[in-house]
């Protein structure tokens, strides 16, 4: 599940490789970098997540940021516009959005965050992808515009209910954002840009430090009791409850963002001005409706269905599996896939084959476990 | 009584005329949260090396393989209401299934808790 990505020479080490060592992690390659897949547990630690608060290292993620000429960075953003379809040069200092890289042909090439840092314009995009984001957007983007990849920031996440409590104690003024909102702030001299973002449906928040103070920020956070590592394991069962598509799985080149329900990243003023990859595909997907659609199955019993399951209605295959497992918070499998858009209303009875067996799975309303961002008092 | 371990970390005990296949506790910590085991049918036949069981944990769907040739006599059914009894009691409680011993000479490439001690060691 979590190794599917071949890599041509040996992984990468990250900066708190020897950190997660020492706190027991399993480490796996992942993205081209020996990732830790789990601590104690894959169901502990997610289930500590949802209650407390736990630290990810996300550092194989891509941090780049965009510049036009002299810092320009209205620029920056207008040039980015034309490979995403969300508004980027509205975003106000501080503001980001979830936005969509998009092939010549409106495939959906990543998935990202975009931030206006009132610096630049900031992306966070799949460690997976970002070798081929990069090549992708310095062929894209005009060459006045200046496009620099920070390897030097290691990226930590902390995500639970008591993230907020655990951060503030820290870094105080950073308690003060709302969800996706973003600034700059420093730590005893080591500065830090934090957003208040994730990947795992609660409320929490994504830090950026420079790579020679991850592991200083690391301890500092961890000492906190509420806080504890979490590895890649536990936030593909948090993301897959939080309804979040996971790219190369549940996204790929072959889908445009309708197909794949994500048409809140669509921009309302930009559906219509275009000016954007894809764009005539996506209007057309927009006002005929998408033949297939991304969404969310509850099963019953414990028998998961894995990527790749085939989805029946009666005897005909409608549809596949392209995320699945068993849900720690619900204590049933759930999975994402995509079916026939005949078969995509909620509520509707399909089947999961699973080696010999047919499961019975209902179409459900994602997310599956409610989002608690944190969206101000 | 003897128990006998594979390279595939599946324990089998023999008694008598038959035996008990279970996994092994290294095998149980390397999957992780188990929520579902699928075991044979009673009477199943099953072939040595082939698959016998599959056991679901939250990340990955593992196959078990049978450790001899033999029928299933009886599938443990504490399993299906409490698949993590797999990771509690791996080696006791945690079994598998019971099947027949079709052929006795197949033990004997099985591996003793010696010798599958210093195998698990050597990983």
């Amino acid at each position: 599940m979590m190794s599917e990505e071949e890599t041509e020479t040996a992984p990468e080490k990250l900066a708190l490789d020897a950190w997660h060592r020492a706190h027991g992690a399993r480490m796996v390659p992942f993205a081209g970098y020996e990732m830790p897949i789990q601590y104690e547990g894959i169901v502990a630690e997610h289930d500590w997540t949802r209650a407390h608060a736990g630290l990810f290292d996300v550092s194989h993620m891509g941090q780049l940021t965009l510049e036009g000429p002299d810092g320009d960075i209205a620029a920056a953003a207008e040039a980015l516009e034309a490979l995403v379809p969300g508004l980027v040069s509205s975003l106000k200092p501080g503001r980001m959005r979830y936005t969509l890289l998009l092939a010549e042909d409106g495939g959906i090439l990543d998935d990202l965050m975009v931030t206006n840092t009132g610096q630049h314009i900031a992306l966070v995009v799949n460690g997976a992808c970002k070798w081929d984001d990069i090549a992708f957007l310095r062929e894209h983007l005009p060459d006045d515009i200046t496009l620099t990849h920070h390897e030097d920031q290691a990226l930590l996440a902390l995500q639970g209910p008591e993230a907020v409590d655990a951060l503030g104690e820290l870094v105080p003024a950073a308690a003060e954002l709302v969800f996706m909102t973003a600034g700059f702030y420093d730590w005893n001299g080591v500065p830090l840009w934090i957003s208040r973002a994730g990947y795992t449906g609660e409320d929490g928040f994504e830090i950026s430090v420079p790579a020679d103070h991850a592991e200083k920020l690391a301890a500092a956070l961890t000492e906190d009791k509420r806080v504890k590592p979490i590895g890649l394991g536990a936030r593909d069962s948090l993301r897959l409850e939080a309804g979040l598509p996971l790219y190369g799985h549940d996204l790929t080149a072959e889908i445009d963002p309708v197909t794949a329900e994500l048409t809140f990243a669509l921009s309302k003023k930009r559906r219509e001005a275009g000016g954007y990859h894809g764009h005539a595909r996506i209007s057309g997907a927009l006002s005929d409706g998408a033949a297939q659609k991304r969404i969310g199955l509850v099963l019953d019993g414990r028998l998961p269905a894995r990527e790749g399951s085939e989805i029946f209605a009666g005897d005909t295959q409608v549809g596949t599996v392209t995320s699945g497992g068993f849900s720690p918070t619900l204590g049933h499998p759930i999975a994402m896939g995509y079916v026939d858009a005949a078969h995509a209303e909620i509520d509707t009875a399909l089947e999961v084959q699973v080696r010999n067996k047919r499961l019975p799975a209902r179409v459900a309303k994602m997310p599956f476990v409610q989002h608690r961002y944190f969206r101000g008092s | 009584m003897s128990r006998y371990y594979t390279e595939d970390h599946e324990w089998i005990e023999v008694e008598g005329e038959a035996a008990t296949v279970g996994i092994t506790d290294y095998a149980q910590e390397q999957l992780g949260d188990i929520v579902f085991v699928e075991l044979p049918d009673e009477g199943a036949e099953l072939e040595k090396s082939k698959d016998a069981a599959v056991v679901e944990s939250v990340k990955a769907a593992s196959d078990v393989y049978a450790p001899i040739t033999g029928t299933v006599i009886e599938a443990n059914a504490a399993l299906e209401e409490d698949p993590a009894l797999v990771n509690s009691s791996p080696e006791e409680d945690g079994w598998f299934f019971k099947l027949t011993i079709a052929d006795e000479s197949e033990l004997e490439g099985l591996m003793d808790e010696a010798a599958y001690k210093s195998f698990v060691d050597g990983l």
